[in-house]
């Protein structure tokens, strides 16, 4: 990668940690709030089912994931297992896709 | 200062010996009132055993040469009194972490002094010797930058007390991207985008993780992370323009 791509990187990183530092505080004050008997699928959906907002918020909440994860995997893989290169980034890409795939179909739930 | 009385007269010192196969050795040094570990490692020298190799200079803290792992922590030997790091009256001193050890003592100085020029650590002049003085105000923004970050010494304590150096041996490390960030500064300088480019990266600023053992650990009490941190803004403004 040339050093282009690594700042782009760092830049898309730290931009997606500030997006994660406030949608996390809202999500764990939510579920502090709502979940009153337990956490299962059919109350979350029951409580989220049809909102426009919740959808978004989570949404966009899912991308940030998908975008922070990857990068920070990516940089423990060289620092901490040595492990650089082509074949690290691809796998990196790939939890990042996998992570957004399953976040999104919840959120999809909660639209449809 | 050293003012306390010393509690025994002996110090145990163990000191490496040897390439990086080697190992601790110990000795026993009179302890004397402001004593040095400089001094310790000069008497172990010139009484006990003259085959020790270690590199000193200037013995006042300007040369930057001495620098040793002290009880485990990088110091400049020659500004730092037994009295402050003497632990259960023990000292262990051994040769600079993250540099190939050349013997006993001494360390390979080349990859750190190498990683200065690989971040373009060189002055770029813009203008001729016929051209007049540059007057560079005291209270300018990058002129006080400069100040804050230029009188380093090149020791190496900050690169060898750098988790990142040892994690990435290709990351330029806090000496080097310090000198970059006060010829970013620089008024005067003009090659200020190739250097940003020098220092973005997985080897460069990036890389940083703002754990501030280098500011923490700086004898001349510099701050490399701040630097860095200029750094990092400098190298996000250039990207966002797309001059990176």
């Amino acid at each position: 990668m040339t050093e282009r791509d690594e700042t782009r990187l760092w830049i898309a990183q730290r931009v997606s940690a500030a997006v994660l530092a406030l949608f996390v505080a809202v999500h764990l004050v939510t579920m502090i709030v709502a979940v009153k008997g337990g956490l299962n699928a059919a109350d979350i959906l029951g409580r989220t089912r049809g909102s426009a907002t919740w959808a978004l918020f989570y949404a966009l909440f899912v991308l940030a994931v998908a975008v922070h994860a990857p990068i920070g995997l990516r940089n423990i893989a060289a620092e901490w297992l040595q492990w650089r290169g082509p074949g690290a980034n691809r796998c990196c890409v790939a939890i990042g896709s996998f992570l957004l795939m399953l976040g999104w179909y919840a959120v999809v739930s909660v639209i449809v | 200062m050293a003012t306390q009385k010393p509690e025994q007269a002996n110090l145990d010192v163990a000191v490496w010996r040897g390439g990086a196969d080697g190992g601790y050795r110990n000795y026993l040094v009179p302890r004397q009132d402001a004593q040095t570990v400089l001094d310790v490692v000069t008497w172990i020298q010139r009484k006990l055993d003259p085959t020790l190799a270690y590199r000193f200079a200037c013995r006042v803290g300007m040369c930057g040469s001495c620098a040793m792992t002290v009880n485990g922590k990088s110091r400049w030997t020659c500004r730092t009194h037994v009295a402050k790091v003497l632990a259960h009256d023990r000292l262990q001193i051994g040769p600079l972490a993250n540099l190939p050890i050349v013997r006993d003592l001494v360390t390979d100085m080349r990859e750190f002094f190498d990683k200065w020029a690989r971040a373009k650590g060189q002055f770029a002049p813009t203008a001729t010797r016929r051209d007049d003085f540059a007057r560079v105000a005291p209270v300018t923004t990058g002129r006080r930058r400069i100040d804050a970050a230029i009188e380093c010494i090149g020791c190496g304590i900050c690169y060898a007390s750098c988790d990142v150096v040892r994690w990435n041996p290709a990351y330029l490390g806090p000496a080097a991207l310090n000198r970059a960030w006060t010829l970013q500064n620089d008024v005067r300088d003009g090659d200020k985008e190739a250097r940003l480019r020098a220092v973005s990266g997985d080897a460069g600023c990036h890389a940083c993780h703002t754990l501030a053992s280098c500011t923490e650990l700086c004898p001349k009490q510099l701050s490399p992370t701040a630097s860095i941190a200029g750094l990092k803004r400098a190298t996000v403004r250039a990207a966002l323009k797309g001059v990176l």
